[in-house]
C-alpha cells in the first residue's frame, strides 16, 4: 500500500485537531467535514481544507456516512480517520470507505462488526479463553416476567447495555428488579437515539471494580503488542472522567498478564492498528473482559505520555500497510500520566451539560502538561454535541507529582463563560482517597459530585476577589470614560459614603465598598474592612495587599460576569445592578427547563392532578435524557411547551398548582 | 475629544522648584495648614450629616435615601464629583451646608450641576443660604453650559424666615426657565415634598420625575386648600406622583421608589444626545513633576509672608510645564502658559503687590488669551496695588484698571483660586467674586479685606486722632488701643477663609492638594460652553 497522502478526518472537536496535528508533522494533507454549528471551529480552519456537511444534528452530519465518504472523494482523499464516537465503530462505514478507495484507518470492517456487538464479542473472547462477565441478550424481552427471568441467568445486580453502544449511553444499573422493567425500556429508547440499534444486553455487575483497559497495536504483518494498560475508573453516568496509566492496582505480572489476555484477544479477532481491550478488575487482581474498542480512545493521550509514542502516527503507519516501527515492539514506560476531560457541566446538577460562550478558554502552558482541546476563546458550546472542552494531561516522574501538576494547571485554568466541571476534577486529584491509588468505578458514588463539585474557591478568598473585581470595574469605568478621563476616579472634595459594587458568587452576594482618598484605599467587604491596600488596580489585573499580603488577581469580563483569577483559584462573579429592575412576576408552582434542549416527551396535561417528583416533561441534551419532575402535588394549570420544540435554560415546562 | 489623538511628547519649558518640604519654615507651614484642614474636615462631617444623626436615622427608617446617597447614585460611578460650597452657612444662625447639597458631576457621560435639597435639615426648606447656594448652582449651570438636575423634597421657603426669601426666591424659576430658554436641559426628580414654591422646580424644569406615594407638588396643601376654599382633599389627589403623571401632565415619568427615579434621571441625561461646545483637552495631562502634597509647606498661615507663585504652579499645571511670559517685566505678578489635565490655560499669579507693570502686563496678558480663546487662571495672593506719591503719579490708578477693564470685559473661561491674601482692589483686577470667574476656590489659609486688619485699624486710629485733633480734645490712647484690638480681631475673623465660604463668596475651600483635580473639573465644566474670546473692552485710558 502507497502512503497516505490526504486524510479526511470524520469527526469533530480535540480529536480532529489531534488527528491533523500528527497528519502534518507527517506531512500529510487534510480534509475536515463540518456541521453548521462547527462551522467556526479551530479544526476547520486548521484543516487544509474543509467540507460542510449541512445541519447541525449528529445524525444530519458526522453520522452522515455517504455524504462523508462523498466529501472525502470530492476532495480527493485518499484515507479517513473516523476519530472516536460518531461512526469510529460503525462496520458499514468502514466497508463503504474501502468500497469507495478511501482507507479506513482502522481495523477490518468485520472486527468491528464482530466487536461492534458485545454479545458477538464475547461470545468470541470467551471461546479463546479470555475471562468474561455472565449477560445475557435481552432480545426482544420486554415484559417484567421475561427480563425477570434473565436477570435470574445473569444475577443481581446487574447492568443494562446497548449492544451497539459505548459512553455510557444506553446504559443502566439494575439492584432490583422491580427497577428493570424501566431501566431496559428507557436504554432502549436512549441506544435506538444514539446507535440506531436498540439491541442490549444483560450484564453482570461487579462491585467497586477498577476500570483497566489494554491498549493494543497490531500491523498487517502480524505483529500484535500491547502499550500497556490505563485505569479509568473515575466515571460519572457511567462515563470516565479521569484516566491514568499506569494503574496503581496493577503490578508487572499483572500487567504481563493481563497484557498477554489482550493481545491473545486481539489476536482471535484479527485485530489491525490501534485498539483497546476494556477489563473490569476486581480488588484480588481477577478481571473480566468488558469490551473491545475498536478506535483511539479519547484518553490515548496518557499511554502516548508514558511511552512517548505517537498512537496517531501509528495507527496510519499501519493503515499505510507498514510494519509496526521498534520503538512500539519494545515499548518502555517512564513515568505517570493522568488525564482529565473537562465538560460543560454543572457537576453540582447532577452533571448537566452546560452550553454557552466560552469567552475565554486558557490552561496554564506548564512543563509536562497536555492540552488536547476542540475549543479556543469564543467558542460557542452547542447543546449538539458531546460537552468535552478538553483534554488536560499531566506527566510526571510519579502519580503524586502528576495528580498535584494537573490539579495545579486545572485550577490556574481561564474557562470563562460555561460552567464546567473543572473544581470537581480539582478535588478528585487532590482527594486523600484518589492519592492514595484507592480508585474504583464508585469513586463518585462514596463522594457525591455535590461535595467535590463545591467550589473550590472559599468564602473569604470569594470575597476578596469581588473586592478585586470591583476595582478592576473601576479602572473599565475610568478607561471608558468620555469626560474627566484623566481625572483620579471618584474623586470626592466631601466624601459622604464608599462606591459600591454588588457581585453574586457561589457563597451569596458581595456588597464591596471602596473609595480611594488620601489615606490610601478604603475597602469594605459585606460590610467588613479591610486592612488593604491596591498595589496596583488595572482592568485585567489587580494587585491586593490585605493584611500584608499581597495577591495578583486577573480579572476579565464577560457581560455582566466577572471571571477572578487569585491564589486560591477561579471565581466567576456575576455583578449585579446598580438599578434593579423589578421582576416580571411568574406564576408560583412553575417548572422550568434544567438546561437547554428539546422536548422529548410531554407526560401530563393541563387539568390532570400529579404526584410530587411526578415527571412532568422530558428533555433531551446532549443526547441525554433529563426528566422535569413537579416539586409539589397538585394540578397542573397549564403546559406551556410540545414535544419536538427547543427551549432554552430555564424557560417555564409547565405550571402545577399546588394541593 | 479622542484623547487618542493627543500628543504625548510634553513641549515647553518646565519649572524647576526651589522649594525644600523639609526645610524648618516649610515643615511648620504645613502643620499649620493640617491644622485648618483638620478644622474643615471636622465641619465637613457636619455638614453630611445634615440636620444631625436623629434626622438622618428618621430619614432612613422611612425607607428614604439622604441627599447625597441619591447624588451618589445618580452620577456615574466612579466619576469625580465636585461639591460646591459645601460650608455654606458655617457659623450663622443655619446649618452649615445649609440644607442643600450642589455639585458638578457626571451623569450618563454627562457633566451636571446637581441641585439636591437637604430634607433632614427642618424638611429641607430654604433659608436665605439655601437660596444663594441654589441660585450660585445655578448660575454655574447657565455660564457653563451645564444640564442641571434638581433632587426635589423641600418643604418650600422656611416660613418664620420669608421675608428673606420670597422676594428674591423667584430668581429660581426663572433661573431655570431662562436656562431651558437657553437650550439647557433641566430635570427634577421629584423625591418628595415639593410644594408652594417649590411645585415651580418640576413646573418649570425640561422633564420630571416623581417618586410614586413620595412625591407631593401643589400649590397648596391640604391644610391651606381647606383654609382658602373650604374644599376637602387629600395629598395625593392634590399633588401625588400618580396624579400628576396620568392627570395634571406634570410628571413625564413616574417612578416606582427612589432608586428607579434616579435610574429614569440618567436615562433622561443619556438621551439628551449632549454635545459639548468647548474643544475639549487638547494638551497630554501628565501629573506634575512635583507632588502636590508639597503645596501644604508653600504658603504660610501668615498672609505677610511671601511665596513664589511658580511653586505652587509646578504643583498644579501639567508635567510641571509652564511658558512664562514676560517674566523679566512687571516681577510681581507671573504670567504664562500652561495646562491642567490638558486643558490649556493662561495663568495670573501674583508673587506681592501689584505695580504698574504688573497691571499692564496682565492686561496685555489676558487681551492674548482672548485673541487664542484660552481660559484664565487667576492664583490670588496679593496685597492689592501699590500706593504711596510715587504709584499715584506715576498712573498706578490708569493701569489697575486697565487690568479691571481687560478682566471684567474677557469673555474666556476664568477660574480663581485664592492661595493667599486677597485685599483691596488686588482682588477686583485678579478676578474676585464680583468679576464673575466662572469657579472661585479657596485654600484655607487665605484671607480676604478691603485690607490688612492692623493696616485697617491703623487707617480707623488716624482717622480718630485726627477729629479728635481737630475739635481740640486730646486722643483717648486707651480707648484707642482697645479700639484698634477689637478692630483688628473683628476683620481678622471676617477675613478667614471660612468666613468667606460661609458666605458663598467662593465656590469652596479645597484642600490644596486637591488643586489640580478641582481645576480640572472646573476647567472641563467650561469647556461644556463654547470657550471664545474677545477683541472688545472698554476704552483703555493710556
Amino acid at each position: 500500500m502507497s502512503g497516505i497522502e490526504r486524510l479526511l478526518v470524520a469527526n469533530r472537536g480535540e480529536i480532529a485537531r489531534r488527528v491533523m496535528r500528527t497528519c502534518r508533522e507527517m506531512g500529510i494533507a487534510t480534509v475536515a467535514v463540518f456541521s453548521d454549528p462547527d462551522s467556526g471551529a479551530p479544526f476547520v480552519r486548521e484543516a487544509d481544507e474543509a467540507v460542510r456537511l449541512p445541519g447541525a444534528s449528529a445524525a444530519e452530519t458526522y453520522l452522515r456516512g455517504d455524504a462523508i465518504v462523498e466529501a472525502a472523494l470530492r476532495t480527493g482523499a485518499d484515507a479517513l480517520h473516523p476519530g472516536y464516537g460518531f461512526l469510529s465503530e460503525n462496520a458499514g462505514f468502514a466497508r463503504d470507505c474501502t468500497a469507495a478507495g478511501i482507507t479506513f484507518v482502522g481495523p477490518p470492517a468485520d472486527v468491528i462488526a464482530a466487536m461492534g456487538s458485545k454479545l458477538e464479542a464475547r461470545r468470541l473472547m470467551a471461546g479463546a479463553g479470555v475471562p468474561v462477565l455472565p449477560g445475557v441478550a435481552a432480545g426482544d424481552v420486554t415484559d417484567a416476567e421475561g427480563l425477570a427471568r434473565l436477570a435470574g441467568e445473569v444475577g443481581l445486580p446487574l447492568l443494562v447495555k446497548a449492544s451497539a453502544g459505548g459512553g455510557g449511553r444506553g446504559m443502566r444499573l439494575v439492584r432490583d428488579l422491580a427497577e428493570l422493567e424501566a431501566a431496559v425500556a428507557s436504554a432502549r429508547r436512549e441506544a435506538a437515539a444514539a446507535f440506531g440499534d436498540g439491541t442490549l444486553l444483560l450484564e453482570r455487575y461487579v462491585e467497586a471494580p477498577r476500570h483497566v483497559e489494554i491498549q493494543l497495536l497490531a500491523d498487517t504483518h502480524g505483529t500484535t503488542v500491547h502499550l500497556f494498560e490505563r485505569e479509568c475508573s473515575i466515571q460519572r453516568r457511567h462515563q470516565k472522567i479521569i484516566e491514568e496509566s499506569p494503574c496503581v492496582a496493577v503490578d508487572e505480572a499483572l500487567r504481563e498478564r493481563i497484557g498477554a489476555v489482550a493481545v491473545t484477544a486481539g489476536r482471535t479477532i484479527g485485530y489491525v492498528g490501534a485498539g483497546t481491550v476494556e477489563f473490569l478488575l476486581a480488588p484480588g487482581g481477577e478481571h473480566w473482559f468488558l469490551e473491545v474498542n475498536t478506535r483511539l480512545q479519547v484518553e490515548h493521550p496518557v499511554t502516548e505520555c508514558i511511552t512517548g509514542l505517537d498512537l496517531v502516527r501509528l495507527q496510519l503507519l499501519v493503515a499505510q500497510g507498514e510494519p509496526l516501527p521498534p520503538e512500539a515492539l519494545a515499548p518502555r514506560r517512564a513515568g505517570h500520566a493522568i488525564e482529565v476531560r473537562l465538560y460543560a457541566e454543572d457537576a453540582e446538577r447532577d452533571f448537566a451539560p452546560c452550553s454557552g460562550t466560552l469567552h475565554r478558554f486558557r490552561v496554564p502552558a506548564l512543563p509536562g502538561v497536555r492540552v488536547d482541546s476542540g475549543v479556543e476563546d469564543g467558542s460557542v458550546v452547542s447543546t449538539h454535541y458531546d460537552p468535552m472542552l478538553a483534554k488536560v494531561v499531566a506527566h510526571a516522574p510519579d502519580r503524586a507529582q502528576a495528580a498535584r501538576l494537573l490539579a495545579a494547571a486545572l485550577a490556574g485554568a481561564r474557562l470563562h463563560g460555561v460552567t464546567t466541571n473543572r473544581d470537581l476534577l480539582v478535588r478528585v486529584l487532590r482527594h486523600p482517597e484518589f492519592l492514595a491509588g484507592a480508585t474504583d468505578t464508585h469513586f463518585l458514588d462514596r463522594h457525591p459530585a455535590a461535595a467535590l463539585g463545591a467550589p473550590l474557591v472559599d468564602e473569604a478568598a470569594e470575597r476578596l476577589a469581588a473586592a478585586a473585581a470591583a476595582l478592576a470595574g473601576r479602572a473599565r469605568r475610568a478607561a471608558r470614560r468620555r469626560v474627566l478621563g484623566t481625572l483620579p476616579p471618584g474623586w470626592r472634595n466631601n466624601p459622604s459614603q464608599l462606591e459600591r459594587a454588588d457581585f453574586e458568587g457561589r457563597h451569596g452576594c458581595h456588597r464591596v465598598g471602596y473609595r480611594e482618598g488620601r489615606e490610601g484605599l478604603r475597602l469594605e467587604v459585606d460590610g467588613v474592612q479591610l486592612d488593604a491596600a491596591a498595589v496596583d488596580a488595572g482592568e485585567d489585573a489587580v494587585v491586593l495587599e490585605v493584611g500584608g499580603v499581597r495577591r495578583t488577581y486577573t480579572v476579565h469580563v464577560a457581560g455582566d460576569v466577572h471571571h477572578v483569577h487569585g491564589p486560591a483559584g477561579a471565581v466567576a462573579l456575576r455583578e449585579l445592578p446598580r438599578f434593579p429592575v423589578p421582576e416580571v412576576a411568574e406564576p408560583p408552582g412553575s417548572l422550568h427547563a434544567p438546561m437547554p434542549g428539546m422536548v422529548l416527551r410531554v407526560e401530563v396535561g393541563p387539568g390532570d392532578s400529579v404526584a410530587a417528583g411526578a415527571v412532568v416533561a422530558v428533555l433531551e441534551a446532549m443526547k441525554m435524557e433529563h426528566a422535569v419532575l413537579a416539586g409539589a402535588a397538585g394540578r397542573v394549570a397549564e403546559v406551556l411547551v410540545r414535544p419536538g420544540q427547543q427551549v432554552e435554560a430555564g424557560a417555564v415546562i409547565a405550571v402545577v398548582e399546588e394541593g | 475629544m479622542n484623547r487618542g489623538s493627543l500628543p504625548t511628547a510634553p513641549a515647553g519649558p518646565v519649572l524647576r522648584s526651589h522649594h525644600d518640604p523639609g526645610a524648618r519654615h516649610a515643615v511648620a507651614n504645613r502643620e499649620a495648614m493640617l491644622g485648618r484642614l483638620a478644622e474643615i474636615e471636622e465641619l465637613l462631617a457636619q455638614a453630611r450629616l445634615g440636620g444631625g444623626a436623629r434626622y438622618v436615622e428618621r430619614h432612613h427608617a422611612r425607607g428614604r435615601l439622604l441627599a447625597r446617597e441619591r447624588i451618589e447614585l445618580l452620577c456615574d460611578r466612579d466619576a469625580p464629583f465636585l461639591e460646591l460650597s459645601p460650608l455654606a452657612a458655617n457659623g450663622t444662625e443655619y446649618e452649615v451646608g445649609a440644607a442643600v447639597v450642589t455639585g458638578v458631576g457626571v451623569v450618563s457621560d454627562v457633566e451636571c450641576v446637581v441641585i439636591a435639597h437637604d430634607p433632614t435639615v427642618r424638611g429641607g426648606a430654604a433659608n436665605p443660604y439655601t437660596l444663594q447656594k441654589s441660585l450660585r448652582a445655578l448660575d454655574i449651570a447657565a455660564r457653563n453650559r451645564l444640564p442641571v438636575v434638581n433632587i426635589v423634597e423641600s418643604g418650600g421657603a422656611d416660613l418664620p424666615r420669608q421675608s428673606e426669601i420670597f422676594v428674591p426666591g423667584g430668581r429660581i424659576f426663572r433661573d431655570l426657565t431662562r436656562l431651558s430658554a437657553a437650550g439647557i436641559p433641566t430635570v427634577a426628580l421629584v423625591f418628595g415634598n415639593s410644594t408652594a414654591g417649590g411645585a415651580y422646580v418640576p413646573g418649570t424644569c425640561d422633564y420630571t420625575v416623581m417618586v410614586r406615594g413620595r412625591a407631593k407638588v401643589f400649590l397648596g396643601g391640604p391644610p391651606l386648600v381647606r383654609v382658602a376654599t373650604g374644599e376637602n382633599a387629600g395629598d395625593e389627589e392634590l399633588g401625588g406622583a400618580e396624579m400628576h403623571s396620568r392627570t395634571s401632565g406634570l410628571s413625564d415619568h413616574l417612578a416606582t421608589d427612589e432608586h428607579d427615579c434616579l435610574r429614569l434621571g440618567r436615562e433622561i441625561l443619556a438621551h439628551l444626545r449632549w454635545r459639548k461646545l468647548g474643544p475639549g483637552p487638547t494638551e497630554p495631562a501628565d501629573p506634575p513633576l512635583y507632588d502636590p502634597e508639597e503645596l501644604l509647606g508653600i504658603p504660610s498661615t501668615d498672609h505677610r509672608i511671601p511665596f513664589d507663585a511658580r511653586e505652587v504652579i509646578a504643583r498644579l499645571v501639567d508635567g510641571s510645564r509652564f511658558d512664562e511670559f514676560k517674566p523679566l517685566y512687571g516681577g510681581s505678578l507671573v504670567t504664562g502658559w500652561a495646562s491642567v489635565h490638558g486643558f490649556p490655560v493662561a495663568i495670573l499669579a501674583n508673587n506681592g503687590v501689584l505695580f504698574s507693570e504688573e497691571s499692564e502686563k496682565a492686561a496685555q496678558f489676558i487681551q492674548l488669551a482672548n485673541r487664542i480663546d484660552t481660559p484664565l487662571l487667576f492664583l490670588q495672593n496679593t496685597s492689592g496695588y501699590m500706593v504711596g506719591r510715587a504709584y499715584e503719579q506715576g498712573g498706578i490708578i490708569k493701569d489697575g484698571a486697565k487690568m479691571i477693564n481687560a478682566v471684567a470685559n474677557s469673555t474666556v473661561p476664568a477660574i480663581t483660586v485664592m492661595i493667599g491674601g486677597s485685599f483691596g482692589a488686588g482682588n477686583y483686577g485678579m478676578c474676585g467674586r464680583a468679576y464673575e470667574p466662572r469657579f472661585l476656590f479657596t485654600w484655607p489659609n487665605h484671607r480676604i479685606a478691603v485690607m490688612g486688619p492692623q493696616q485697617l485699624a491703623g487707617v480707623l486710629s488716624i482717622v480718630a486722632r485726627a477729629a479728635a485733633e481737630a475739635r481740640g480734645q486730646v486722643y483717648d490712647e486707651a480707648a484707642d488701643a482697645m479700639m484698634r484690638q477689637a478692630v483688628e480681631g473683628q476683620i481678622e475673623r471676617e477675613s478667614l477663609a471660612l468666613f468667606a465660604t460661609a458666605r458663598l463668596w467662593d465656590d469652596g475651600i479645597i484642600d490644596p492638594r486637591d488643586t489640580r483635580t478641582a481645576l480640572g473639573i472646573a476647567l472641563s465644566a467650561c469647556h461644556s460652553a463654547e470657550v471664545r474670546g474677545t477683541g472688545t473692552y472698554g476704552v483703555f485710558r493710556m
